[in-house]
This record gives structure tokens, C-alpha cells and sequence, in this order.
């Protein structure tokens, strides 16, 4: 009896082109943001002469590392906004692209273990409803009907007093979405340009006119930059100070387990969040480590913190092994909320800041950040989050919200 | 985990500390004449250089002084440990902000 062969490794989805001397927009960065940045400048403003930059291997950074929990359960007005604009289009992304992504919207909890953090929390729920996001506020009996692995007993150390929920809120499988982002952005004539580091700016005056990288020179009307944790190192190459910190984040999944876990969990006051994967893998996150680092590892303590509270939290957790630990890069703003927008270099735009919560916001990043680039003006859903806000002081301070400790 | 040395306590888990971000920033010295951006400057800027960085770290579970750090961000080697009153190390590394 002959087998039937395995079908053929399927093409890469997208072309792996030279990079030409000139293009109308570069984008440096080939994550999820700077994907959806090209997607949506193809998309929405008919600007395919683009060429994405990737110094390593697209989607390899902080969106192969981060923990794929999707909401928008933001406490003011301008981050619901971006947010739920950003939940919106999860929502019709697959159907657009062609590419199920698992998107999963399983809800989100965010747990209560002090009276403030239950106060934050009503207050959240009341701010999210005004803004139309969905929230609701759970007591303890209710948290347990929709996570029955959580345990609620009010003996443990830091007992469980209420949670939000956002039922809309869940995770989408992070490589496929930005595999989805790059073959239809490439559809539509954009360049992805893999192991292209960019090692300097070309400028005339106080206008940038194109990169230096470490494959040549490659001039560009308009330039944005979407690099995560090595914004400020690549900004200060163009003579723009950026107001983040770099900070290591680092999240482990255990491994395959039958499903248990039917929701995602957030505790900030205990610190971890988990999920499970569609394969079984428990993931889970926790908080920065509190130094500056570019070293993509995190410190064992977070981790060890970490395992403790999701033991006390989901005793049924006990027993299951770590597969794997890893690192990514966050840029810390001083307000917990990302900058989008111009530089004080003419053509040269940033989409920095999302320090710990950049997943969530992809579409939306790339959406904004797009229309900032195409028409060199703020979108109204980032103009809020622009780089001038350190100096007016009109802040939009998120540490409570952003769910992780930083 | 770092292990860094107090300068009055000697080496200790990173855990016994609290860390406190880029070190040798001085107060203005005439805050009254700071425009916004200035005072933007110092209030939300730091450095966050790829390398040898000067820090402020506090040895809060031992003798709760501040003191600084020089510490590289991507080896996350701790260079050398300081007091206030002690200038920056020089030490030639490559890369990082002087």
C-alpha cells in the first residue's frame, strides 16, 4: 500500500525582494505594527510603493514573545478609543484577510484582591460602558461561573473580591496574524525586506530623505518608525530624543494540557495573567523587570512570583511543567500610553510606547499610524497620543489599565 | 537575578534592592527660568542607552541608602557600584552613552 504523499511545503506568503533604491514610504520594523502600518497605507490610502524593514526575521521580535491577550478595557476616553477601534477590526480581520488567526473571544477578567482594587475596577466598568465598551462587574460567585478553575476561597492570602469582564476581550494566534498582515500587504505590492538592519538616517537639513542600512542606501519620501524596544536607540540615530524606557518582559507557556481554562485571567495585584492556547499550552505573563535591559531574557524571581500567585490562584496548575521561558523588549512611556505621531524631523513619524500592551492595538497602530504617514496628520484617534503631550502635560496616564506592573 | 554590591553592605540579590532609573540627573538650577520644554526634559527624559548605563539602585531590605550602578543594558553586567558623593567609573566599554 502507497501512501498518499505529503502535499508540497507550501511558498513562502509573500516574496523576499532586493530592496530598490527608492520607495514613497519606509517603514523600519516588521512586526505586528509596522505590518499593519504598510497593510493599511496600501489599503486605506492607496500607497504601495513601501518597503518594510526588518533587521531580523518578520514578526520575530516582541510579536513572536508577547502573551496575544486582546481587549479594550481602558480606563479614559482616548485609550478606550484606540483600543476598541482596535477590537473592532480583530473582529472583521480574518474575513478581510483571508486568514483565520484563531481569534478567540473568550473574555477577559481582571481580578480584585483589595478594596482599591475593587473601587478601580466599578470605576473601570462605568468608564468603559460611557465609552461603549463592553464590561461588566463580576462578584466572586459570578467570576467562578465563568472561570471554574479560579479559586475564590476567601482563605487564600490575597482572596478574590470581584473582577471585570469583558466578554468581547480573548486572543488570536500572534504568528498567523502577522503572517496574514504580510502576505496580503505584500499582495498589494508592498516589500517586505527581511535581515535589513538600519543603521543611520538620511537627512537634508531637518527633513529625513531616506536609511542607511546594512544592505545600502535606500532613499524614502516619508519614513515611520515601528521598532518596539529599540525605538529611542533607533530615533536618537535621527536626532529625535524619545521620552521610553527599555525594560525586558519576559512570559513562559507550560506544556499541552486538554482544555481547562476557558477565559483569560488578569491579576494585577498578584501579578499574573494566563490563557490557554489552542493547543493546550498554558501562557503565561507577569511584570516587567523593574532595570533597563535590551537582553531579550528576564529576571528568575519575576517568574518564580509569578508561579505562586497562578498556583494560589488556579491550585489545579500545580502539577504542570514549564515548556518554555522567554524575553521580549518593551519601550516604557512615563504615562503607560503610546506615542504615535510626527517628530520634530520633518517625514519622520513614530509608533512607540506600547511598552507591555502593543498586541491588542496592532490593526489599530497600523491604521492610525498610516493615516499620520499618508497625509502627515494625526489621525483623531492618535492625536491624543502624540510626543507634544510630555510638554503640554495633557498626560493619558494608563498604569492602571495597561494591567501590568511597570 | 544581578547580584550587586552595596557599597556599604556588600554583594546582594537584585531582589534586596529598589531600583530608581538613570542616575546623575541634576535638579535645574534655575527651575523659575525653565521653559516647558526643559522642564519636559527633565521631568519625562532619560537616557536608555544599548550598553553601559549609570543608575540609581537602593538597598531596600539592608541599609536603605541610595547609591549608583554602572551596568551594561544588553549583558546585564554589572560594571561597577558606587557612592552619591563617588564620580561615574571610567571604564572603556564600547557602546552606551558617556
Amino acid at each position: 500500500m502507497t501512501a498518499t504523499p505529503l502535499p508540497e511545503h507550501p511558498d513562502f506568503l509573500w516574496r523576499t525582494p532586493e530592496p530598490r533604491s527608492s520607495y514613497d514610504v519606509v517603514i523600519v520594523g516588521a512586526g505586528g505594527h509596522g505590518l499593519a502600518t504598510a497593510y493599511y497605507l496600501a489599503r486605506n490610502h492607496g500607497i504601495t510603493n513601501v518597503a518594510v524593514l526588518e533587521k531580523g526575521w518578520l514578526a520575530g521580535g516582541n510579536m513572536a514573545r508577547n502573551t496575544t491577550i486582546i481587549r479594550s478595557n481602558y480606563l479614559w476616553d482616548e485609550s478606550a478609543a484606540i483600543y476598541e477601534h482596535a477590537l473592532g477590526l480583530w473582529e472583521r480581520l480574518p474575513e478581510e484577510l483571508d486568514y483565520d488567526f484563531l481569534f478567540s473571544q473568550r473574555g477577559v477578567l481582571n481580578l480584585a484582591h483589595t478594596l482599591q482594587d475593587v473601587r478601580e475596577g466599578v470605576r473601570r466598568v462605568n468608564a468603559n460602558r460611557l465609552n461603549g465598551v463592553d464590561a461588566q462587574w463580576l462578584e466572586p460567585d459570578e467570576v467562578a461561573k465563568v472561570c471554574p478553575i479560579l479559586n475564590v476561597s476567601p482563605r487564600t492570602r490575597y482572596p478574590v473580591l470581584g473582577a471585570t469582564f469583558q466578554p468581547r476581550a480573548g486572543i488570536a494566534k500572534h504568528d498567523h496574524v502577522a503572517w496574514a498582515l504580510a502576505r496580503r500587504a505584500d499582495e498589494l505590492g508592498v516589500d517586505l525586506i527581511q535581515g535589513c538592519e538600519v543603521t543611520g538616517f538620511l537627512k537634508d537639513g531637518d527633513r529625513v530623505v531616506g536609511v542607511e542600512t546594512s544592505r545600502g542606501r535606500i532613499l524614502a519620501g516619508r519614513v515611520g518608525l515601528a521598532a518596539a524596544g529599540h525605538s529611542s536607540v533607533l530615533a536618537e540615530r535621527a536626532g529625535v530624543r524619545l521620552p521610553v524606557q527599555s525594560h525586558p518582559l519576559q512570559a513562559l507557556v507550560s506544556e499541552l494540557h486538554e482544555p481547562v481554562h476557558p477565559t483569560v485571567v488578569m491579576s494585577n495585584h498578584v501579578h499574573v495573567y494566563v490563557s490557554q492556547a489552542h493547543k493546550g499550552e498554558l501562557v503565561m505573563g507577569a511584570g516587567v523587570d523593574a532595570y533597563n535591559g535590551y537582553g531579550q531574557r528576564g529576571s528568575f524571581h519575576v517568574i518564580e512570583r509569578q508561579m505562586a500567585a497562578a498556583v494560589e490562584l488556579f491550585p489545579v496548575f500545580a502539577r504542570a511543567h514549564v515548556l518554555r521561558t522567554w524575553g521580549g523588549i518593551v519601550d516604557v512611556t512615563p504615562d503607560a500610553s503610546p506615542i504615535i505621531g510626527t517628530t520634530p524631523v520633518e517625514n519622520l513619524y513614530v509608533n512607540c510606547g506600547w511598552g507591555t500592551g502593543g498586541f491588542k492595538a496592532t490593526p489599530a497602530a497600523g491604521w492610525t499610524f498610516a493615516h499620520t504617514i499618508a497625509t502627515g496628520e494625526p489621525h483623531p484617534l492618535n492625536a491624543p497620543f502624540a510626543l507634544e503631550r510630555f510638554t503640554t502635560g495633557a498626560l493619558i496616564d494608563e498604569h492602571g489599565a495597561a494591567a501590568v506592573a511597570h | 537575578m544581578l547580584l550587586i554590591s552595596c557599597p556599604w553592605c556588600g554583594p546582594r540579590d537584585e531582589t534586596e534592592y529598589h531600583y530608581g532609573g538613570q542616575a546623575h540627573v541634576p535638579y535645574p538650577k534655575n527651575p523659575a527660568e525653565l521653559t516647558d520644554e526643559e522642564w519636559a526634559a527633565y521631568v519625562f527624559y532619560r537616557d536608555n542607552p544599548k550598553g553601559p548605563f549609570a543608575e540609581r539602585w537602593m538597598h531596600g531590605t539592608g541599609c536603605r541608602r541610595w547609591f549608583n550602578v554602572l551596568r551594561d543594558t544588553v549583558s546585564y553586567e554589572v560594571l561597577a557600584a558606587y557612592r552619591l558623593d563617588e564620580p561615574r567609573p571610567d571604564i572603556a566599554q564600547a557602546g552606551g552613552n558617556p
